[in-house]
């Protein structure tokens, strides 16, 4: 109760999703913008603080995400103090990251973008989403929502109960994960293992009939970027920064994330808030990145586990060198949750796992550090600089969102120029700007409503500034 | 020394003389909140918690630094001490920066507890944001001044206890601050003997042990009872 009285750091701002569509002076759709209304602040509050707070404080920057932003926070920790965490804390810290990819995956997937395309673009809103699923589909609905559950239990079984943990902490975690965590881990395992099996399925048949959808939705070359492990394979929460191009090419390979900043510079778009991230060297636009399932699917040579493997084989044989449309994240988020089913079994059978040397002790050895994860959305960077005594000065976050907030734009301009109908803004075509977006599933609270379906602000927009047509939809 | 008769919310009972009102209502089974107080340091009537009506004045007491006397009549629980109680509270947390989710104390903070007891769900005062630092230059620990609600446990059992006279008081009313030594920083301090006494008697997440996270602040205020105890019982010779 007394949680009531605190003020909360973080202003979420709920609301509607803002897009601009611009059209030149023969009506044909220049470009689009998606404002991201982010709380900026958030950095600034946290200066002053000491590092240690930062896995407790960052994970309540946001209800969607804390378990990624705790797991980054507290590898920016090891970084300033310059340990080596011990081996049971970091391989339960990816066990956990596991759980949050599995859980977010589901969520997307099942919850958010099924509907759309199981039940139809022109399915009315008020039945397009996971009640209308659970109607015209119960058991796939069921089934997906227990995949979420067994992720969130995982994160649950390893931080507590709490709905934003601070378990993983500079230096390692706070505590081990229990024999009993261990078997209830293990007995969800078959049950996961089917609904993701039902799901490719399912999601192969829907590629067969939506061809139109993987031209459309943001279907263009770009460069993408995430952690990949030393030997090119699937990474989540190590390994280093690799960049490659539309055609499959590695344009940058195992860059420290330490030195993240050779590699990504950030513009700040005038219209949102939001941060633009894009690959230094070729500059802004020029250097427009994506990252998240699709990326790290089109940056690793292997995942690592065998029925993953075979997915994505197939998955890259669907790209000429990358695979480069935006409706394929769907695919690649179900070959991670596969993969890390995968992980999660064989984590389960590590000793390691059981070590109880759980948390390494030092001081400031390091005036900055970073720490960078895989959240299910993408790379995030949490970047510390602290004086020596911990207290932080400067506080610089990356996050998923932002990296791919360039491409989204494209995805939507992509999509309005097809479906515009004159100068008139169509529900269908709201409808696929809806999807488009998700496919990127974008960490905001207006696209994470409780019936799943986004709140649009859609405004298009002549050469001059004047508003030619606009939408609201709540 | 004699006794005294006294009631206690209608209970009559007796006690020492030279007992406080405080001390008479735990023997009573009466409990009356409290902050400031701890078992082993003198009291000085800091946090206003503790206040009690004794009949035949208008006045509110604080319970801790009050004495008996024969045949007082002391009410704990009135609706207007619940008012004031609660009204102390906010002043608390409107006063400086309590961020409960995110500190060090949470889940074991006497000030959050108490917030909970008293059935405190929100504040109706605006909150000040005053500017205060961490203090993070120990070795060992750090003071977060945006915690500190000024009970001053720390400084009396820095001076009753442990002998180091480190911490005092400077500045009055809202610029009040626990300092070390002359207000240097406390990694400077050539007085602390870096004993972690003043860590162990603190109620909030305002001092704490470097490198804590989130509700890992869970203070064993035994070890200071048990120093207590064995000195004035005399268990060691010295
Ligand atoms: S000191 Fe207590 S009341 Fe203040 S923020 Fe910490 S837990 Fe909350
Ligand atoms: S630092 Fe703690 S013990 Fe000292 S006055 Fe502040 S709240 Fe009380
Ligand atoms: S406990 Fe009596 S005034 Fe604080």
């Amino acid at each position: 109760m007394s949680q009531r009285i605190v003020i909360d750091p973080v202003t979420r701002i709920e609301g509607h999703a803002k897009i601009s569509i611009f059209v030149d002076d023969f009506g044909q759709v220049s470009g689009a913008e998606f404002h991201v209304v982010e709380f900026r602040g958030f950095e600034k509050f946290c200066e002053g603080r000491p590092y240690s707070e930062m896995p407790g404080i960052t994970s309540r920057i946001c209800g969607i995400c804390p378990v990624s932003h705790l797991l980054a926070s507290a590898k920016a920790g090891d970084a300033i103090m310059a340990v080596r965490i011990p081996p049971a804390a970091d391989k339960l810290r990816r066990l956990m990251n596991l759980g949050q990819i599995v859980q977010s995956h589901a969520l997307s997937f099942f919850h958010l973008s099924a509907p759309d395309f199981l039940l139809g673009w022109e399915a009315p809103p008020a039945t397009r989403n996971v009640f209308g699923l659970i109607q015209s589909n119960a058991d796939l609905a069921r089934a997906g929502i227990r995949l979420r559950q067994f992720g969130q239990e995982i994160i649950a079984v390893l931080g507590g109960r709490k709905i934003h943990p601070s378990w993983a902490v500079p230096g390692g975690v706070r505590s081990a994960l229990s024999a009993a965590g261990r078997e209830t881990i293990r007995a969800w395992l078959p049950e996961a293992h089917a609904t993701a099996r039902v799901a490719l399925d399912l999601f192969k048949q829907v590629l067969t009939t939506h061809e139109r959808e993987t031209q459309l939705y943001g279907n263009f070359p770009s460069l993408f970027m995430g952690l990949v492990a030393a030997d090119g394979g699937w990474e989540h929460h190590g390994g280093k920064l690799r960049f490659t191009d539309s055609s499959g090419s590695i344009i940058a390979d195992q860059v420290d994330p330490q030195d993240y900043r050779t590699v990504i510079g950030e513009s700040v778009q005038p219209s949102s808030y939001l941060k633009s991230p894009y690959y230094l060297p070729l500059g802004c636009p020029d250097g427009i990145y994506r990252v998240g399932p699709l990326a790290r699917l089109n940056l690793c040579s292997h995942m690592g586990v065998p029925l993953a493997d075979a997915e994505l084989k197939h998955f890259k044989s669907l790209g000429h060198g990358a695979v480069t449309s935006s409706f394929l994240y769907h695919y690649a988020r179900l070959i991670e949750i596969l993969a890390a089913l995968e992980f999660i079994e064989r984590a389960l059978d590590d000793a390691d796992l059981a070590g109880t040397d759980l948390r390494a002790d030092a001081g400031i050895n390091s005036l900055h550090g970073v720490g960078a994860s895989e959240a299910p959305r993408g790379t995030l960077f949490h970047d510390y600089t602290v004086d020596r005594n911990g207290l932080l000065q400067k506080v610089n976050l990356i996050v998923a969102t932002g990296q791919n907030n360039l491409a989204m734009n494209r995805t939507v301009a992509q999509i309005a120029r097809h479906f515009i109908a004159g100068t008139k803004i169509t529900e269908p075509m709201l409808n696929r700007i809806e999807h488009g977006i998700r496919c990127y599933d974008p960490c905001l609270s207006c696209s994470t409503h409780a019936a799943g379906r986004m709140a649009l602000h859609v405004r298009l927009l002549a050469p001059d500034g004047t508003l030619v047509h606009e939408v609201v939809r709540d | 020394m004699a006794a005294k008769t006294l009631t206690i919310d209608g209970k009559q009972l007796s006690a020492e003389e030279g007992a406080t009102v405080l001390q008479a209502a735990a023997e009573a089974g009466v409990k009356i909140p409290t902050l400031c107080h701890l078992e082993g340091l003198h009291d000085i009537g800091a946090c206003r918690l503790c206040l009690v009506e004794v009949a035949g004045g208008p006045k509110l007491l604080p319970a801790c630094t009050t004495l008996i006397t024969e045949g007082m009549e002391v009410t704990t629980a009135s609706e207007r001490l619940k008012n004031y109680r609660r009204l102390t509270l906010e002043l608390l947390f409107a006063e400086r920066n309590h961020v409960c989710a995110v500190c060090v104390a949470n889940g074991h903070c006497e000030l959050q507890t108490l917030a909970g007891q008293q059935g405190l769900d929100h504040v109706r005062y605006d909150y000040c944001f005053p500017p205060w630092e961490v203090d993070a230059t120990h070795r060992l620990f750090g003071m977060d001044h945006d915690r500190c609600i000024l009970c001053q446990r720390c400084v009396r059992v820095c001076w009753d206890i442990e002998g180091a006279g480190t911490k005092h008081v400077s500045g009055r009313g809202g610029k009040a601050k626990i300092i070390s030594d002359l207000d240097d920083d406390w990694g400077d301090s050539e007085t602390c003997t870096a004993c972690g006494k003043c860590v162990q008697a603190c109620p909030t997440g305002a001092l704490y042990h470097r490198g804590s996270t989130v509700g890992e602040m869970v203070r064993d205020r035994s070890k200071l009872e048990f120093l207590v105890n064995a000195r004035e019982k005399k268990l060691w010779s010295v």
